[in-house]
Order: C-alpha cells, then structure tokens, then sequence
C-alpha cells in the first residue's frame, strides 16, 4: 500500500516533470569568438560589449559563451567547431582570419546559424556583416582638418585592405573639407595590435610634422604617443581618453549591441537568413566617443550637422566630387560610390601622401 | 631629410635601443660567467607584467619598477637552479623559461589588460638639455634610458679593471681552474645569473612602464632573442652593445621612416631589415675567425660539473 | 645547507631515464592543481578539462592527430640537429618556408589536374624548407655563425616573407584585397581519413618519418656519426668523422621535414596561404624533442602530450573562463620539472656524509 502511494506520487512528479520540460524555453545559446582579449580596450572590447548589450536585453532567454584570443590559423576551426557541438545556435566569429574556418564548420553543423564579421564569403548558415566605420572616420576627419596647426594629419594603418584604405579615403575627405592645406600621412604598422610598434608608428608621424594623429591599429599606444608631445590623437573602438585626457579627441567606436540584439531576435522568430549586414550611424551601430572639450563649438556643430546629415540619409560619405591623388575626378558631382566600389577601394584620394603599397 | 627629422629620429633611435641595451648588458654579464640563458623573452615579459601591476595596485610607477626587478631575479633563479644547481642543458633551460614566463606574464596580466596608467614622464637634465641639438638628442630622455647608460658604465668598467670582472670572466673560461684557485663557481654564476634577470626585468619594465605604458600579452615582441644575438654581435664588449642595440633601434625605426618619406618598398619587405642586417653582422664578426674565438667565453653553455 | 646532496651514479639509471618524465607529468599535475585551486576552481575538475575532456570523443582524437602530425615531423628533424648538438631553433622558419614554397606551387598549378600535382607541390614545400636550412648551415660552416642565432633571425625573415607574400603577390584576386590566397585546387589538397573529420594523411608521413629516423639514427653509420658529434666532438674528429658534411645533413633534414611539415599544413587543415599558419610549430617541437628524451618513440608521446595541452587550454577556456596563457604555463612546467628529474638519471640523493670523520671522502667541492 506505502508502495502504491510512492509509486502514484512517483509517476505524477514524473508526468510534471516531464510536462514542465516541454513547455520551459530553452535559452538559445549564443556563442562568440574573439580574436583578442576582451580587455583589450579595442576591436574585441567592443564585442564583448556587444555581448553584453543582448544578456542584458533578452536576460534568461539566453545564455552567452565567448573564448578569447582565440588565434587565426587552423585552431580557429576546432575552437568554432566545439561551440557549435555545445549546442550554440548562433555563433559569431568576430575577425576576418575565421572566415574560412567558419564556412567548414557550417557546413558540417547545418542547423546552426553563424554570423563572420569582416568577411565577404556566405552559405546558408553563413552571414556576414560589419560597420560603417568609414562614417564616423569622415566625421573625426573634419575634427582633424579643424583642429591641425601644422596641416600635417598623420594615420597609422595596419595593412593595406580595402576596409583601411576605405578609412583612411573617408578620413581625409572630411579633412579635406574642413582644411584644403592639409595633407595626410600613411604609415603602415603590419600589425593590428602591437602597442610598441603602434607608438614607433605614431612617433614617425609627429616627427615628420604631424600634429594630430588617428589610427586603424587596436591598441591606445597613439593616444599615448600623442599626448607625451603635446599633440592631438583620434582613436579607435572605444573611448580612449584615459590614455591620454589631453590628446584625445574623440574615437570612432563599435556599438554592435544593436545589431546583435536584432540577429538574435530573428533566430528567435525563426526569420534568420544569410545577407551582408552593412549598418553605419543610422542604425546606431557607428558612433564617436564623446567630444574633448578642446574642440571649439563650432567644429562640434559642424559635426552634428553632418552626422545627422548621414543618418537621415540626406548625404553620404562618398559622395562625388571624389578626386584622386593626381586630380583627376573619380567620382562626378551628383554621383556616389555604391558598396561594391566602397568593398573594393584600393586607391587614395586627394589628399593623402604617397603611394598604396601593393604588398 | 632635414635637420629636425634627424635630430627626431636620432632621439627615437636611444629610447628604441634602452630595452635591448639593458636585456644585452645583463646576459652579456651572465654569459661572462659561462651560462648561456635563452630566457629572456620570459623574463622581460614576467618584468613588464609585474611591473605593470605594481604600478597600477600601488599607484607609483617606482615601484614597478622595483618589482619588475624582481620579477626577472625571480624567473632568473629559477632558471639558475636547474642550470648550474643541478647541471641541466641549459639551452633547454633557457627555452623553457621563455615559455613558462611568456605564459605566466599572460595569466597574471590577463586581468590588467586595458588599463591605463600615467608611465614614467621624460626629465630633460637642466641645462644640458638645453645645448642645440645634442641637449635634444641625449638630454631630453626619460629616467631609464639614463639608468641604461649608467649601467653601461659600471658594467665596462667592471670588466675592464675590477677584480669582480676577472673572476666573472675566469670562470666563464674555465671554471675548473678558477674552482682550484677558490673562487666560488657557483656563487659567482649564480650572481651573473641574477643580474642578468634584474636587468631583463628592468627592461620589461621599460616596456610597460615608460614606453607604451600599458601591458599586453607578449609585448615583448622578440626583443630577448635580438638582445641574445646582440651579445655575439657585440663579441662581448659592452661598448659594443650599445652601439649594437642603437643601430638595431634605429633600422627598426627606419622602416616606418623611409614609408612616411615615401620609399615604396613593401612593409613587409622593410621589416626584415633589421633581422637581415643582424646575419650580416653575425657573419663578418664570426669570419673573423680569430678573434670571435678570443672574446667568446671559452666554458660558454657547458654544463659545469664539481667534482664530488 | 640542506643535509642532503648529490652524488653521480656509476652509471645512468636505466630506470630513472623512464621515470623521469613520468616524474615530471606528476609534478606538473600537482602544480596545475595547486594552481587551479589558487583559481577558485575545483582543481580534478579543472585538470579533467584540462587533460581528459578533449578526449572523450572521436573529434578530439583526430584533432590530437591533426596537431601531432606537424609537431612529429618537425620534432623528428630537431632529434637530428639536437643530436648533434646543433642547436637549430629555426624550425619554425623552415616550417613557414615550406609551406610558402608549396604554397605558391599549388597556387601556380591552380588549373592543373592529376594525381602528379599534390606530390610535386609536397615535394617543393620539402625542398623550401630544406633551403631554409642550407641557408643555416651554409652560415654555420661557412662564416661560423653560431646557429642559435641566425636560425632566430631566420624565422622573422620567414614570417615576413610570407607577408609579403600574401600581402602582394600571392594575394587572392577575387579576394577584395584581404592578406590571403586563393583556396588551393582539390588536386593540392591532402586526403583525409575521413570525410567527418579533419584528420588528413599527413599522420602518416610524421609516422614514416619517425621509422624512417629511428633506423637512421640506430641501425646506420650515419647515424651513429651524428650520435657521436654530439656526445664528443674531439673524439668524432679524431675518429675521422666529417663534422661539416654531417651539419649539413642535419640540417638539411630538418628543414625538409619542417618545410613537408608546413605544406601539410597549408594543403591540409588551412587550405590556402594566410598570415597565420603557423601556432608555433616549430617552438613546440623543440620542447616536444627534450620531453620525448631525443627519442623517436618519446617524441610520439611527447607530441601527443603537447598537442593534448594546446586543446586542453582551449577547453579550460571554453568551460571554466580561464586564460589561454595557461598553455604555454604547463609546457613551460612540464618542460622545467623533466629537466629537473632528468638531474637523478645521472646523480643520486644522498645525505651528505657526516663531516668530521678522518679519512672521509666527502671533500671540499661541494659547491
């Protein structure tokens, strides 16, 4: 009789068990993989803030992993391949070295959904996507051409792909704008994230005359190089002020919170396809850190006017009369250069010294 | 290329050379001694990291200094232990120091990556950094890059004309001689040792602290190894070392020079510059048959074994 | 001082030379977990992931096997130099070179079909590596440059060359620009085992190579010659050994087997030239050399340890949030600690002996 007892409740705590995991959600696993340490202050910092963003937006709906410096090469694949057998969803594979590594293991792990930031390769579960950070560096590039006294900008580049040299052509479009006298000066890193190579850059530059820099490298070293010679520096993926309070101007920063919230929304909704998102300052995914009071307020006028001229779309960056280094007009008045051409830039505008090295 | 730009690049050039200037002095010391130490990579990083800590939990930038001194004597002792203590292969050794200390310096700074701290500001010597152009290019560095000259005198002149100097070098030499006459093997192995860990320490401290005031993971970036070539290069000489690590500085600096002067050459081409040029010297130092034998220490890298 | 101290064997211990490096692994348990504990962390847990979790399915399996191929090969050429006691720390280099030189062979046979092209792209990639290491020791008996450092400037040089490489001419034309090449043919890519998993035959040419230098080096004069160089240079000299012929094959060697090591790699698991196709290889496999004792069945293990380590960092990573430097910490113990016990394969511990006695044997050298 006790054991009939036992064995009714027994049976019932099953059934309810059971039913209560059939309605329950799963929270939807939601992998990352950075190639840099998440304090890094730059490129993965911004991720992780991203990350962050939808734990915070979508609470116990989901659950989040990341794996940091995680190095490009053929480990990248295992790394990204154990997250999907974890059972992640939607994985987001935050460097351009994971591209093809990516695709592999999409193919093998077809229900789950990855997202390649930087890349240009796609599959059925394969998107990818990146920010409009040419905006905001057209809009520091005003900044700088305002703020130079000697007309001398310098840019510490990393390596010479169309993304850096899309940057650089915006950054010195709005230069150019703001100050015609000035010109810009390139010198190459071959590293993203090299703090002492990054200074060395920064220190050629002001050397050679330069008074404001800004950088498409990861590290603050710019921002710091800057501010121990009394000049201005722009940074990149975060506010960098701490580096150097004087220096620092402003960043071009990462908000990837929102486009992060809306892909997980669309696994959520069952509404995810493979496309190329592009989002910029409209969609709040391109910002500027806040302003050093040093900019008069005028400047600071002029670059809420434009910004808010790209997010209403009443203008573009690359809007024509675009010429090149040799004056000739590229790109007419009244013309644009569409994503295809801005994907594939490989020449310098007016503008910017020297040549693009093919290697 | 005008006046100014040289004056620029000559003062890049010192504070470019300070750390390799400081990680050669100290393994030049130690290979004196007759102990090849193939650690420096580790023990310059474990000095940055801990260096950077300290500076950023205490707030003085001193104290990491101090700290980042110990870091490398510590790292360094381990090192002493298994080479001379119990007579390991020491090119071993030494590698195994590097990956250890690369990968402990990564552990312990994990948590420091991405913070700022104000690093050690430049003193400009009064009045002599005021005489044109050489006030600019000598005067005007930050502390270390002084320390690094003074280290540079105390160690010349110790070889040149102390006792200490002898007995360093007479056991790198031949320590079963210099055992017989008493000299204290061990002991003086162990001390070259050391210092040759303080002043690998003090360099990472130089990174980390005054450089780029900041750490990251491997920041380093190769310097141990072209301060151990240095060493040859340089055939033991401290003179030698410093203008050694000044050229390297500066071919290091000149590949980002000559793209800013507009020089087409790819990067990726420029930055071999510097590894290229060190075989260059490497080769003509050793066809230099004679005379590379005269310098180098005659017991270097062999284990020493006290007879029991 | 401690009342113990050392005192040489009459002979190595047969033994302690099997021990030691069980020894060590023990040690650098007991430090990890010690470590981990120091973490918060539950120290059998976090050693589990550590050093089992990658392992409880057929995916790591063939993972192990996928890193232990190009540590094997390269390590099996460093048996050679270190047995000579050159000290070539350019694997690494040779490694990179050899998969360039492969590289822009499959990218040049990129329309071209047939069994024929893998084994040639193979062989370049050998080739390369094998100049990489001709350059060291042309510089070695040549100039006398002192290996260790040249093979270091060697390896930058390398890296850079690459660079170039896959920044410039090598690039990818469709590839808007990014530092990498095309992917390689079907016909220059290396057969795997199985289609559910990575794991390509370059197993086999690291188990070849590792016969094939096992009975070089016991059953062969040359072998023996190499053997002898490095135990005693004056008596190979005096037994009419020719030092430079033997240098540069050892180095010859090892550059083919890192150069094959490295075209494996960009023909198997990468597919095409990029920045990155190297994790260090060509480091690792110096420890893997000292850890498998500079022996071809030591080596085997050793690779499979080092490479356990490599996936067992990224699972702690994965599942518990630790750092991945944590790698290159147990490598950097483990290594340590085998130095250490290797110490009691040729001395033992004794207590010292008690020190008034007349007639004593304990004398004035202990240092």
């Amino acid at each position: 009789m006790y054991l009939n007892k036992l064995t009714k409740l027994a049976m019932t705590a099953a059934l309810a068990f059971g039913a209560s995991l059939a309605t329950a959600e799963d929270p939807l696993k939601v992998g990352f993989v950075y190639v840099g340490p998440t304090g890094d202050a730059g490129w993965s910092f911004g991720h992780d803030e991203g990350r962050k963003y939808i734990v915070e937006k979508f609470g116990d709906k989901i659950e989040t992993n990341y794996v940091e410096s995680v190095a490009e090469g053929a480990d990248s694949e295992r790394v990204i391949r154990q997250l999907a057998a974890k059972g992640h969803e939607l994985i987001f594979t935050t460097s351009f070295g994971y591209m093809n590594p990516t695709l592999k293991v999409a193919k093998r792990f077809k229900k789950v959904k990855f997202e390649h930031a930087t890349g240009y390769k796609r599959s059925k579960n394969v998107g990818t996507y990146f920010a409009r950070a040419y905006q905001g560096r057209y809009l520091t590039g005003l900044i700088a051409g305002k703020m130079t006294k000697s007309n001398v900008i310098g840019y510490v580049g990393s390596f010479p792909i169309p993304e850096v040299i899309r940057g650089i052509n915006a950054f010195t479009k709005g230069a150019m704008e703001a100050n015609p006298n000035i010109t810009v000066k390139v010198v190459w890193a071959s590293t993203w994230y090299d703090p002492a190579k990054e200074r060395e850059a920064a220190e050629t530059l002001m050397l050679q005359g330069a008074d404001v820099l800004t950088q498409h490298t990861d590290s603050a070293a710019v921002i710091q190089a800057a501010e121990s010679k009394g000049n201005y520096a722009i940074g990149y993926h975060s506010d960098m002020s701490a580096y150097g309070e004087k220096a620092h101007l402003t960043s071009t920063i990462h908000n990837w919170g929102p486009l992060y919230a809306a892909k997980v929304q669309a696994v959520m909704d069952g509404t995810w396809k493979s496309e190329d998102l592009w989002p910029g300052i409209a969609e709040g995914v391109t910002d500027l850190a806040p302003l050093n009071d040093a900019i008069p307020a005028d400047v600071k006028a002029l670059v809420a006017k434009k910004k808010q001229a790209i997010k209403d779309g009443s203008m573009r960056v690359f809007d024509g009369p675009i010429f090149d280094q040799s004056g000739k007009e590229v790109i007419g008045a009244g013309a644009t250069m569409d994503d295809a051409a801005l994907k594939n830039f490989n020449w310098y505008v007016k503008g910017v010294e020297g040549k693009l090295p093919k290697s | 290329m005008d006046f100014e730009l040289f004056t620029n690049i000559l003062f890049a050039t010192l504070r470019t050379g300070t750390p390799l200037i400081l990680i050669a002095l100290g393994e030049m010391v130690c290979e004196k001694s007759g102990v090849l130490n193939l650690g420096q990579e580790g023990m310059v990083l474990m000095g940055a990291a801990l260096g950077f800590i300290a500076a950023v939990v205490t707030g003085h930038a001193g104290l990491g200094i101090i700290a980042a001194i110990l870091a490398g004597m510590m790292m360094s002792v381990l090192f002493a232990f298994l080479a001379v203590t119990l007579v390991s292969n020491q090119v071993a050794t030494g590698l195994a120091l590097t990956i250890f200390g690369t990968g402990l310096s990564g552990f312990l700074g994990a948590g420091y990556v991405g913070m700022a701290i104000d690093g050690i500001a430049p003193f400009p010597i009064p009045l002599l950094s005021d005489i044109p152009f050489i006030g600019k290019v000598l005067f005007s560095h930050d502390p270390l890059v002084y320390l690094s000259w003074v280290m540079f005198a105390l160690i010349f002149w110790c070889f040149r004309s102390t006792r200490l100097g002898l007995t360093i070098r007479a056991v790198g030499e031949n320590p079963e001689a210099a055992n017989a006459i008493g000299i204290p093997v061990m002991k003086v192995r162990y001390g070259a040792i050391l210092f040759g860990g303080a002043m690998a320490g003090l360099a990472g401290a130089y990174l980390s602290l005054v450089y780029t005031p900041m750490w990251s993971e491997g920041m380093s970036a190769g310097r141990g190894w072209i301060a151990l070539a240095l060493v040859v290069f340089a055939s033991w000489k401290a003179e030698r070392i410093l203008l050694g690590a000044y050229l390297f500085g500066a071919a290091s600096i000149m590949h980002l020079v000559l793209q800013g002067l507009g020089f087409e050459a790819s990067p990726n081409l420029l930055a071999m510059l510097p590894y290229g040029a060190t075989i260059i010297v490497l080769v003509i130092i050793a066809s230099d048959a004679a005379k590379a034998k005269l310098s180098t220490p005659l017991a270097l890298g062999q284990p020493y074994r006290p007879q029991v | 001082m401690l009342n113990i101290t050392l005192e040489k064997r009459p002979s190595d211990s047969k033994l302690m030379s099997y021990l030691s490096p069980l020894f060590a692994i023990l040690l650098t348990l007991l430090s990890g977990g010690l470590l981990f504990t120091a973490l918060g962390q539950d120290p059998f847990h976090a050693l589990y992931t550590f050093f089992v979790l990658p392992l409880t399915d057929v995916y790591g399996w063939t993972e192990l096997g996928v890193k232990v191929a190009p540590l094997t090969l390269c390590a099996m050429g460093l048996m050679l130099c270190f047995k000579a006691r050159i000290w070539n720390i350019g694997a690494e280099g040779q490694f990179i070179l050899g998969g360039l030189g492969g590289g822009y062979i499959a990218l040049e046979l990129m329309d071209a079909e047939g069994f024929w092209v893998l084994p040639l792209v193979l062989f370049f990639g050998a080739l390369s590596g094998l100049f990489w290491g001709a350059l060291t020791a042309l510089l070695k008996t040549r100039f006398g440059a002192n290996e260790i450092l040249t093979t270091i400037m060697l390896n930058y040089i390398a890296l850079n060359w690459l660079l170039y490489g896959v920044h410039g001419p090598l690039k990818d034309p469709e590839g808007f620009n990014f530092p990498e090449s095309a992917m390689f043919s079907d016909f220059a890519t290396l057969p795997v085992l199985s289609d559910d998993y990575r794991l390509n035959i370059s197993i086999f040419f690291a188990l070849f190579a590792v016969a094939a230098i096992w009975a070089l080096m016991s059953k062969t004069l040359l072998g023996f010659q190499i053997s002898v160089l490095g135990e005693d240079k004056a008596a190979a000299r005096f037994a009419g050994f020719k030092e430079e012929r033997l240098t540069w094959f050892v180095l010859l060697a090892c550059g083919a087997l890192a150069g094959l090591a490295g075209v494996s790699e960009v023909t198997g698991s990468i597919g095409q030239l990029n920045p990155y196709i190297s994790p260090g290889y060509g480091y690792a496999a110096i420890i893997v050399v000292f850890l498998g004792r500079m022996h071809p069945v030591g080596i085997v293990f050793a690779s499979m340890l080092l490479a356990l380590t490599y996936m067992g960092g990224e699972m702690a990573q994965m599942d518990l949030a630790l750092p991945k430097s944590l790698t290159g910490l147990f490598q950097g113990m483990l290594l340590f600690y085998l130095l250490a016990c290797d110490l009691l394969i040729s001395y033992r511990i004794v207590r010292k002996p008690a020190a008034r006695s007349i007639g004593s044997s304990s004398n004035s050298a202990q240092a």
